[in-house]
């Protein structure tokens, strides 16, 4: 295991190495850098002053002394500064951070405690009045977009209530700001429930026909023994996976549902930041990101030896 | 105007934090180096400028200025030297006393002459006429020009135009900025919100009502609107409503008073006239003669946009010809099918025609505000022998490209941070401004700019303002499609806010609303 780790390891940094060559080399492909969306949002152009500003922020260097400078920053965690703010980079994103991990982690606890047990339900139901129930909603789920579902519980929440769940300041205490994530997290984490229930559903379905389930229904095992403790623990390795695939994708949904809901996370910060080329900002936060993937597919992969125990990563 | 319901008098009340948002976040705290209005509108009340439009005045105009960090202005002899003197007591709010040396380094920054320069300095063009300012102690500044220019006044009332401390770094102000103004800054969180806080020694008296101001900067325009349904904000950004979503906001909210006033941001249609065929001035007057503005305002702003030429028309505006000067213009006269008839002539006798169509791009800018009017654009065109698409193109590149000319024919929108031939005409006609995107370039024109911009008499000015307006239709000259309108909702409980009519730029010193407990 210890060999595995060492390889796992490695293999991460060579990815966050590409990762690293990528956005940048992307970034600087797109059309227009900074200094044309400051003089953008003026409404003209000065090519004397827009010299002078690429050169303030080092735009004039060659492009590997650029790469350099940013990737020796980073290694010595120095993530340089914001061109639009000219505030340290890692003032701007580090505040930023846990309100996305908490909205991330209330969708993902939403999704899966929503999606598996309605997976489990359906499957165990099948061709019920409850399974096309169940089905139909996770049809829906798959279908609805989420900026439309969350503008949809705004109007919603304004017209009952007289209150918009939107986020104007960080809440005092901590239950008060999940109470009002929760909100934003159910309506991206709708989505990823009805994929992990379908699959739940399937992968369920699946087990149940297996021939130990029928012998441990004929030893007399109750339905909660055979459908919890032997048929969704095997059913688990698919979705473990999905869940690792949502997880990921997860950073994508959060840009609209922050967008909508107003939340000043990571994921809103990161598109206004690529529309206006803060190359530092972007590219730092393109490497966050690319770190949690990471970690968390390791975590998946790790998870998958505790549900199988026939799995094993051997040197 | 749409006006609410007429609220009786009431005495103005002490305390609260006025609530509002930012449709954007501000790329600085800067107004000297930025040109939005979301930059503007948040941080005008940080500062003061030596004179402003007087705030419960609607109409801004010279006659609507009223002192500030000046007392007292005039003129000399030849006119070309403005002497203001300045109000004594007044602090910065880090404490420092304003003295005249603050002027004189601001307009050096703006003349180019500081070494502390701005990183942009978009207003430049406004100051050419400013040679220098010189001091005669701590409490006179006198500006000295090249030629008259009795406007001069307006350009420096305009929110646009605040005075800087000396003592304070460009690159400061950008993040941290300190004025003398009615409210101190206290954060600006990027994409987040801005806060500013009552400044307890402001000099004038009594002032300011409220003691802060939260902008929430919010993106999402439906978001805003269910916010401000929710009374999560007592009023709305300047000129978000548009006109079809007045009557949501008031169905939501029907105490709300909503204000449809004139933005005095035009659109206009770009011509390459360097690019053959459009050197022609045939077939840029075509063009010109294609442009159905009652369709547009119907569909766009259910016909409440101004139709006026590159002045604001009255009643708004204070300089636009009249009804029925404009109609009498050739790029005004007939109805939209009579010009569109004599457009299709011209298109006949240059060689087009219904199985000869002339192929273009129409590029526009990647914002909803100039899509929408650019694809009624292409239409329009195609009605009289074009065969036009629209290229979309990406706003980082759109200035860019329109100052090299790199585009055929474009859609634009052009705001006027002063309703003045001196920053309108200047910005977008003279021959050598940075805003002069077709590199339109007439002698006389410029020459009357000069003339109109020299003349103190109000009528005389206006009839020479007049003359320019005639020739640049004349010359298809960048042609004026509509002024655009928006609407500012609040809340009844907040008071005394007045709309200016002819910019959006300058009303936001916020020392003279409060809000009704």
């Amino acid at each position: 295991m210890g060999a595995y780790f060492v390889r796992r390891s490695a293999l991460m940094l060579i990815t966050l190495f590409g990762i690293s060559v990528v956005i940048f080399v992307m970034l600087r492909l797109v059309p227009g850098n900074v200094t044309d969306i400051i003089f953008d949002s003026a409404g003209f152009v000065n090519e004397a002053q827009k010299k002078n500003i690429e050169r303030e922020l080092g735009l004039d260097k060659p492009i590997t002394t650029q790469y350099v400078k940013w990737i020796g920053g980073l290694a010595t965690g120095d993530l340089g500064f914001a061109y639009v703010s000219e505030k340290p980079a890692i003032d701007e994103i580090l505040p930023r951070i846990p309100v996305t991990a908490k909205l991330a982690v209330l969708s993902l606890t939403f999704s899966i405690v929503l999606g598996v047990p309605l997976g489990v339900i359906s499957a165990v139901r099948q061709n019920t009045t409850l399974d096309y129930v169940l089905r139909v909603i996770s049809l829906s789920g798959l279908s609805l977009p989420s900026f439309w579902l969350g503008l949809l519980i705004l109007m919603a929440f304004v017209h009952f209530t007289g209150w918009i769940p939107i986020y104007k300041s960080t809440p005092n205490e901590f239950w008060k700001e999940i109470a009002l994530l929760s909100i934003p997290a159910a309506a991206v984490g709708f989505r990823s429930s009805a994929l992990i229930m379908r699959l739940t559903r399937s992968s369920m379905l699946e087990v149940l026909r297996q021939d130990y389930i029928r012998t441990a229904r004929a030893k007399g095992a109750s339905d909660t023994v055979v459908n919890y403790e032997h048929g969704l623990r095997n059913a688990m390795l698919p979705v473990v996976t999905i869940v690792g695939v949502e997880a990921a994708f997860l950073i994508g949904g959060l840009i609209v549902t922050e967008t909508v809901f107003n939340i000043p996370g990571v994921a809103r910060f990161l598109v206004e930041a690529i529309r206006w080329r803060d190359y530092p900002i972007v590219q730092n936060l393109v490497m966050l990101i690319a770190v949690v993937v990471v970690v968390v597919n390791f975590v998946v992969d790790l998870t998958y030896v505790a549900l199988d125990p026939r799995i094993k990563y051997e040197s | 105007m749409t006006l609410g319901l007429a609220l009786p008098a009431a005495a103005q009340t002490a305390g609260g934090t006025l609530r509002t948002y930012n449709t954007s976040n501000p790329p600085s705290a800067s107004i000297h180096e930025e040109a939005t209005v979301s930059v503007v509108m948040p941080f005008a009340a940080v500062y003061n400028n030596l004179m402003m439009y007087d705030a419960v005045k609607p109409k801004n105009s010279l006659e609507t200025i009223v002192p500030e960090l000046a007392e007292s202005w005039a003129w000399d002899a030849s006119r070309t030297r403005l002497t203001v003197k300045l109000r004594r007591g007044v602090k910065w709010h880090d404490g420092k006393p304003f003295t005249s040396k603050d002027v004189q380094c601001t307009w050096d920054k703006l003349l180019g002459k500081h070494p502390d320069a701005f990183r942009k300095n978009p207003r430049a063009i406004w100051w050419n006429n400013v040679k220098e300012v010189t001091l005669n102690g701590d409490f006179e500044a006198t500006f000295v020009l090249g030629r008259p220019q009795p406007s001069l006044p307006a350009l420096m009332a305009s929110n646009l135009s605040p005075v800087y401390p000396c003592h304070v770094s460009t690159k400061d102000m950008r993040t941290n900025p300190i004025g003398t103004g009615p409210f101190k800054f206290v954060s600006f969180d990027s994409n987040s919100a801005i806060k500013l806080v009552k400044n307890t020694e402001y000099w004038k008296p009594g002032r300011p009502y409220l003691d802060g101001i939260t902008y929430t900067i919010i993106g999402n325009r439906s978001t805003r609107m269910l916010a401000f349904a929710a009374n999560e904000f007592d009023m709305t950004f300047v000129a978000d409503v548009t006109p079809p979503m007045v009557a949501d906001v008031l169905a939501r909210s029907p105490k709300a008073v909503c204000e449809t006033v004139p933005s005095n941001v035009s659109s206009n249609l770009l011509v390459n006239r360097d690019k053959p065929p459009f050197n022609d001035p045939k077939l840029r007057r075509a063009m010109q003669l294609a442009l159905d503005r009652k369709a547009m305002n119907d569909i766009l702003s259910q016909g409440k946009s101004a139709v006026s030429g590159p002045m604001l028309a009255p009643p708004a505006g204070v300089w636009g010809l009249s009804k029925e000067a404009l109609a009498a213009l050739p790029g005004y006269a007939g109805t939209p099918a009579e010009r569109v008839a004599a457009a299709r002539k011209i298109m006949s006798d240059l060689g087009y025609g219904p199985s000869k169509r002339l192929k273009i791009k129409v590029s526009t800018r990647d914002f909803q505000a100039y899509k929408d009017p650019a694809v009624l654009l292409v239409d329009q065109l195609n009605q009289i022998y074009f065969d036009a698409e629209l290229e979309i193109v990406e706003t980082s590149v759109w200035y860019g490209r329109a100052a090299r000319k790199d585009y055929t024919v474009a859609f634009n929108l052009s705001g006027a941070g002063v309703d003045d031939p001196d920053v309108v005409l200047v910005e977008g006609y003279t021959c050598n401004s940075e805003r002069n995107y077709t590199n339109y370039c007439n002698a006389q024109v410029d020459k009357l700019i000069v003339e109109q911009s020299q003349e103190s008499d109000f009528a005389k000015r206006k009839l020479i303002v007049g003359q320019i307006e005639k020739i640049l239709d004349e010359d298809a000259a960048r042609p004026i499609i509509l002024h655009g309108v928006g609407a500012t909702c609040w809340h009844p409980q907040l008071k005394g806010l007045v709309l200016h009519q002819n910019s959006i730029y300058n009303s936001w010193r916020f020392e003279d609303i409060w809000l009704a407990k």
